[in-house]
């Protein structure tokens, strides 16, 4: 009876949690198209409902109605895993990242590991998607995409060893706390390399603009998931949208003091916003990277496939290690105000 | 030096930065969108729509079946028969423009000796079926008695010019 109570309780979060991380996916749909809108000086979706507000939810409804066709060649249980596997690491990752001071649904001591890990594993859904409907354009867009995650996955690990070292912690909870002071102990400072090859590296690891050759709109149509369609394909646009909010949200934990108050430590302002909840803090960090997201994907146009793996592999992986020098020169002096 | 500086740009992401102000300033710029269904460019009187056929105030057709549209279209896309009517005059039988072959070049308007054919302001025109692409005698000339008041402004406002 207890126990069912607890998996009640926990089931109860894993709601609270993705629902409106589901809500939040549609509208940066919505916000993207406006952002981007906005920046080639159109104005975006502004006809379904006022100011085009059920906008995605006109589009939710279009893909659920639509077919989904597996073709003829196709593995039938491949081809419908592979989106599975890459929505539910997005989702499953929110699973360690506290929302305020030990709100979290999991404690977990590895934080930092799972979410590598399950950062990781969004890749598989790339490769078995490409693989499974028997067609050479998704292999094809299948392998780039592929060779580029793995890639950079690398050189977000030796970020993420960047923090470890800072925090001293795997877990998430006790690494937001070893930022707490004010916006200068954040660790945006002291990390500053790491956390630009950190974001830089997010935005390739979810396949966006510009380093966005996996789907390659110009070249090959829609890379691995040219196939799908109808809600198979919504699942997977939810899933890049959903790491989009996964990359950010954990940016804002690692490098920007994730539920931390900006005005910590600023006399009398500190005081003032110490009501505002945490989760307020995060949302609104999370939208800040969100923001870049598309300001981005606005701007720069896409990089050419062996400039992606140059800047993976011989810029971002040397300047993260030199960097790791850096920091653990600087525990090891106890360098003020961070790691004293 | 030139490397150095180089690299310095690179890492601090200087072009990058540049970029994304551009982009960030146009964020503010005033839109330039025109909701179209409600909300329509202005239009010059010289603009080539879909054809109409004019008629005098007395109600009389224009056209005298000079058939200089005819020859002149470079499409071919005008067919005309003629026959004498009862008084005495020239008139058409038949006036066909199929708009699959009609270029709007505007042409067939310039060539008119007595301002019979014309292109009007109306191009949200549409049809279901093929056969009807083909303007017809009767179809042009109730099109231009529709049309007549904006059609006989255009005229007069571009009349200095002709």
């Amino acid at each position: 009876m207890d126990s069912l109570l607890t998996l009640v309780l926990i089931l109860l979060k894993i709601v609270a949690i993705v629902a409106p991380l589901m809500l939040s996916v549609a509208y940066l749909t919505y916000a993207e198209r406006k952002i981007i809108g906005y920046i080639q000086v159109r104005i975006g979706p502004n006809r379904v409902g006022p100011k085009g507000w059920l906008q995605p939810i006109a589009d939710a409804v279009k893909l659920m109605m639509k077919e989904i066709v597996i073709p003829t060649g196709a593995n039938r249980f491949l081809f419908v895993l592979a989106p599975v596997l890459s929505i539910g690491p997005a989702l499953a990752a929110w699973a360690a990242i506290p929302l305020g001071d030990g709100i979290v649904l999991s404690h977990i001591d590895a934080g930092l590991l799972y979410l590598l890990a399950m950062t990781s594993l969004g890749v598989y859904g790339v490769i078995i998607a490409g693989w499974a409907s028997n067609s050479k354009y998704s292999f094809l867009g299948a392998m780039r995409s592929a060779a580029q995650i793995v890639s950079y996955e690398i050189a977000m690990g030796f970020a993420l060893v960047g923090v470890l070292m800072a925090g001293g912690s795997l877990n998430l909870n006790e690494i937001v706390r070893a930022q707490s002071g004010s916006v200068l102990h954040w660790f945006w400072l002291p990390l500053l390399p790491l956390f630009i090859v950190y974001f830089i590296s997010g935005v390739a690891e979810t396949n966006r603009a510009p380093f966005d050759v996996a789907e390659g709109e110009s070249e090959i149509v829609a890379g691995f998931h040219v196939e799908y369609s109808g809600m198979t394909f919504a699942v997977f646009f939810l899933a890049e949208y959903a790491n989009m909010i996964l990359i950010s949200a954990l940016a804002a934990t690692m490098f920007l003091g994730g539920w931390l108050s900006p005005f910590q430590g600023i006399p009398l302002l500190g005081a003032l916003f110490t009501w505002v909840p945490g989760a307020v803090w995060l949302i609104l960090k999370t939208a800040v990277f969100l923001f870049l997201f598309l300001w981005l994907r606005a701007t720069f146009p896409r990089y050419r496939y062996d400039q992606i793996m140059r800047l993976g592999w011989k810029v971002f992986i040397p300047v993260t290690i030199v960097w790791l020098a850096v920091v653990g020169v600087a525990k090891w002096a106890h360098l003020a105000p961070w790691f004293d | 030096m030139a490397a150095l500086k180089h690299y310095f740009r690179s890492f601090l992401l200087w072009e990058l930065f540049i970029g994304l102000r551009l982009t960030g300033k146009y964020l503010f710029a005033r839109k330039i969108t025109v909701q179209y269904p409600e909300e329509k460019t202005p239009m010059s009187p010289r603009f080539r729509g879909l054809h109409a056929l004019r008629r005098y105030p007395n109600g009389e057709e224009r056209c005298i079946a000079c058939k200089l549209c005819e020859a002149v279209c470079p499409a071919l896309a005008i067919t005309i028969d003629m026959q004498q009517r009862e008084d005495g005059t020239r008139r058409t039988t038949r006036y066909d423009i199929d708009l699959f072959k009609c270029i709007f070049c505007g042409f067939c308007e310039e060539s008119c000796p007595v301002d019979s054919i014309v292109e009007t302001r109306f191009f949200e025109y549409a049809f279901e079926k093929r056969e009807e692409s083909i303007m017809t005698k009767p179809k042009l000339l109730a099109h231009g008695d529709r049309m007549e008041a904006s059609i006989a402004a255009d005229r007069a406002a571009d009349a200095r010019y002709r």
